[in-house]
């Protein structure tokens, strides 16, 4: 394994503090230096991507007086990819009075990420659940409340207390406007200057500092260079190296890839989220696939046939030839067992060859009971848009007939490596979101990504930066500076050679490829044999986009299949990567599931002697270099998670 | 399915843009609208042609970032739904599909399909938020919200600023979205410190914004794929002028 990558000094994070949990937040923003208000207006801050992460930290950047400069591929900050989660954003309020507390979300998060995250930052960003509901509030997010008038919540993802605020099924939506008109309060105050329609192509490092980025303005084609005292990357995950997720279209790796190439320690790629619940391919044209939210496990009881190659309709196939595999053997949580495991359930089942509807890659999601228990009218008032969304797509009303779902890459826990400041191993580059690793370990719990992104946004990351920046304003940058000019060239170079080989396959035809490989070998189960393969046939994959892509056009106008193009070649370096990383953690845990570690009856074997670290990989050109981080545990003590 | 499209192609703003005619086969009945595109752009290009551009994102029907006129009609003939959602089962074999941009005063070309939107980004920042600087909020539970406010002004929230009414209006006219916002917040009492100069800075950038009047034609509310109701505009024009009363 060491022809693939070798062991380099261990990593530190330096920032948090020792002592006591409940204090170490509170201490550090105490010991980090501040930045005169005066002082505020003469640094600036770059901050690429306008999620619920980078949205709320332009705005709260700008509030605090720093000059912001905002960027986004999309043609406005709003449509960010925030904007669709469905379920709800968890907060430690304890207003039900049902036993929730700080502590207990931080217990929860520690041990749902299967206990490969800092204690640190999941503490914190249990403390700070609490202000993100005020401040929410206070914008006017419109969340659901009862006929008090009070905020209603509900327990989502298997969580035994009440604590996921949420709006309908659109909470990600109603979160990102409210940041989206914060950000646009300042835009109109003039401390945030906005840049939609702008892609960032490379980070600018000078003196060893994030001094700025590389973008392309997708309109015009033009590139520029733009400096700033600090950089923030908040450009999200990176699930669609598989091609297939429940991403946008537009999300890709390549702001969090450059820096990883100029530096910045790319921490646990192989932590994937698969959703179980999304609906299932229908065939080769499939662009995306399509989350159907966690709440229906509620209602929806899981099934397939008992025999193999059973195609009958599901109506004709009698109750006792059915097997509800997860109320089988998971009696204690039945169809709530968490993401990961309903995950490979289905995909076992699939594999025997007793999965449903085209290619029988699908289970049934069956609401006759609960339509039978609670009437029509009830399981409408539930569930009446997500009924209607998949009556949409599919064609099929599930009213009457049981839906189908298959599991999809929704989520990715790894990103760029940060410590408890949010910042980057590059000075002066900060990571926010879901594009940094640090609080969901090896898999997020169900409505905790919104409460990251607010948290990281709106409160730890505009604490944070003041510290970095109290040693600013740095030199004044000009194009003509070497560094500059080098990075600059970097991009055109590579915008000219991806128009320049002409070739006779298309970008999609890789990237579709490409996430055939992911998905088969670096998917729901992994192996020693299948990640090798996948290695080298990404290898020979991207060697041959390099010879045989055709991108149309020029680079002088707006050129979709250019933005692609250059996004696809990052997948390819990230998905080697991921792969190695995969290969090399030779464990099961949270979403990361080794067939050789399992357990007698299948379930995920954690290796806590070996791998109770973060795997922080240094980019070289040839094989990475892995830096561990050890994990330890003082107040949460890591356990087998079992859910019989 | 095979099928005729006639897409407007337009190489940049400058351009006057035509209707050409494109025959596509073998299209499924379950692709969405945007996978069908998705198909002719890969021929295209193999082809050595420059494919369509269309704006596009989570192509699941909240970012608002797809828009086409479909057949005279924004988002298509579904009601409800946006074109990522539309799916080619909804026309037939051998059927001829006209395929526009959005087109309206305020909303420029950029490229083919693509248009600029910016125009709403404009009447938000006038006065489309409640200013609460992080960190200043009091506890969520202060200020209870009566339920029936709660759930309409969560209604009106549900916007996606896609800009199909814009499309549909024969005006131009913004303002079903202008008044989507003044009605989200306005029903809140967080809303209220801020209710009229909302109003009032929101409709002037709306008309310096290139947008047309509303004349009440209603086609706005009919192509909304969140449904978001005509009465939001009368609550606005009455915001509107006690706003005015207010300040005079």
């Amino acid at each position: 394994m060491t022809d693939y990558y070798s062991l380099g000094d261990p990593v530190a994070d330096t920032k948090a503090p020792d002592g006591p949990i409940e204090t170490r937040w509170e201490r550090r923003r105490f010991g980090a230096k501040l930045v005169n208000p005066a002082n505020k207006r003469k640094l600036s801050v770059i901050v690429v991507g306008t999620g619920l992460a980078g949205g709320s930290a332009a705005a709260t950047l700008g509030e605090l007086g720093y000059q912001v400069k905002s960027y986004c591929y999309q043609d406005s900050p709003r449509r960010a990819h925030s904007i669709a989660a469905q379920g709800g954003i968890n907060a430690a309020k304890n207003y039900r009075n049902d036993g929730d507390s700080v502590h207990r979300l931080f217990y929860d998060t520690v041990k749902g990420g299967d206990f490969r995250s800092r204690e640190s930052n999941v503490h914190r960003l249990a403390q700070i659940s609490v202000q993100i509901i005020d401040q929410c509030v206070a914008q006017g997010v419109p969340f659901a409340r009862e006929y008090g008038g009070l905020l209603d919540t509900r327990s989502f993802g298997g969580a035994q207390v009440s604590r996921t605020f949420y709006a309908r099924g659109q909470t990600g939506q109603q979160l990102l406007l409210g940041a989206y008109q914060a950000l646009e309060r300042q835009i109109a105050a003039g401390t945030v200057t906005m840049h939609d329609r702008h892609e960032m192509l490379e980070l600018i490092i000078v003196d060893g500092r994030a001094r700025g980025i590389v973008v392309r303005d997708l309109v015009t084609g033009e590139i520029t260079t733009e400096f700033a005292d600090a950089v923030v990357l908040a450009s999200g995950g990176y699930g669609n190296v598989f091609f297939l997720s429940t991403n946008a279209k537009g999300c890709n790796v390549t702001a969090s890839w450059r820096a990883h190439r100029k530096g910045a320690l790319f921490a646990n790629p192989c932590y994937t989220q698969i959703h179980p619940t999304c609906i299932p391919v229908s065939g080769d044209h499939q662009s995306k696939l399509t989350l159907m939210s966690e709440s229906l496990r509620n209602d929806g009881r899981v099934w397939v046939p008992k025999a193999k190659g059973d195609t009958r309709i599901p109506a004709d196939i009698p109750e006792d030839e059915r097997d509800y595999y997860l109320e089988r053997i998971y009696p204690a949580f039945g169809n709530l067992v968490p993401r990961d495991i309903a995950s490979r359930a289905a995909k076992n089942v699939c594999d025997e060859g007793r999965g449903v509807g085209p290619g029988g890659l699908g289970v049934y999601l069956d609401f006759a009971a609960a339509i039978g228990r609670l009437g029509r009218d009830a399981v409408e008032a539930k569930y009446g848009n997500l009924f209607d969304m998949y009556q949409r797509i599919t064609g099929e009303d599930p009213y009457t007939t049981p839906m189908r779902i298959y599991p999809a890459v929704h989520y990715t826990m790894g990103g760029l490596w940060v410590d408890y400041d949010l910042q980057s191993s590059i000075p002066g580059l900060f990571v926010i979101g879901e594009a940094n690793f640090s609080d969901h370990g090896a898999n997020r719990l169900g409505a905790s990504a919104l409460m990251q992104g607010l948290a990281d946004g709106y409160f730890v990351l505009p604490n944070t930066i003041g510290d970095y920046l109290a040693a600013g304003p740095f030199p004044k940058l000009d194009g003509e500076n070497a560094e500059v000019a080098a990075a600059r060239k970097q991009v055109e170079d590579r915008i000219e050679k991806l128009l320049s080989i002409d070739g006779d396959r298309t970008v999609d035809s890789f990237h579709r490829e490409l996430g055939r490989i992911m998905w088969e070998y670096c998917g729901m189960e992994r192996t020693d044999a299948g990640l090798r393969k996948a290695i080298s046939e990404i290898r020979e994959l991207k060697a041959e986009f390099w010879q045989r892509v055709k991108v149309p056009g020029d680079g002088e106008g707006l050129n979709q299949s250019l933005e692609r193009a250059g996004r696809v070649a990052d997948f390819f370096e990230l998905a080697e990567l991921m792969c190695i990383d995969a290969l090399h953690r030779e464990e099961s845990c949270g979403g990361h599931f080794r067939a050789e570690s399992q357990t007698e009856d299948g379930e995920a074997q954690r290796d806590d002697e070996r791998y109770s670290y973060v795997a922080a990989w240094e980019f070289t050109g040839d094989a990475p270099v892995l830096h561990k981080e050890d994990l330890t545990f003082e107040y949460v003590h890591p356990s087998q998670r079992s859910y019989k | 399915m095979s099928l005729k499209l006639r897409i407007w192609r337009q190489a940049d703003a400058r351009d006057k843009g035509s209707m050409v005619t494109y025959q596509l086969q073998n299209v499924s009945p379950d692709m969405s609208f945007l996978e069908m595109l998705d198909v002719l752009n890969e021929r295209l290009t193999l082809d050595g042609e420059d494919p369509v551009a269309f704006d596009h994102d989570c192509r699941e029907g909240i970012c608002g970032m797809c828009s086409l006129v479909i057949n005279g009609v924004p988002h298509g003939p579904e009601k409800a739904t946006t074109t990522c959602q539309l799916h080619m089962r909804h026309f037939s074999d051998g059927e001829t599909i006209d395929i526009e941009p959005w087109r309206a005063a305020a909303f420029p070309v950029v490229k083919d399909l693509v248009v600029d939107r910016r125009a709403f980004d404009k009447i938000i920042q006038a006065g489309g938020f409640i200013s609460a600087p992080t960190g200043s909020a009091p506890d969520a539970h202060a200020a209870p919200v009566p339920k029936a406010d709660a759930d309409a002004a969560f209604e009106a929230a549900t916007c996606i600023g896609c800009g199909a009414c814009v499309a549909a209006c024969p005006n131009g006219s913004g303002m079903l979205f202008t008044a989507a916002k003044i009605t989200h917040l306005g029903l809140l009492p967080q809303g209220q410190p801020e209710r009229d100069t909302r109003v009032i800075d929101m409709l002037h950038a709306h008309d310096e914004a290139g947008f047309g009047g509303c004349t009440n034609t209603g086609e706005c509310t009919s192509v909304c794929p969140k449904g978001i109701p005509l009465e939001t505009i009368s609550r606005l024009n009455k915001d509107y002028r006690k706003a005015l009363h207010a300040a005079s």
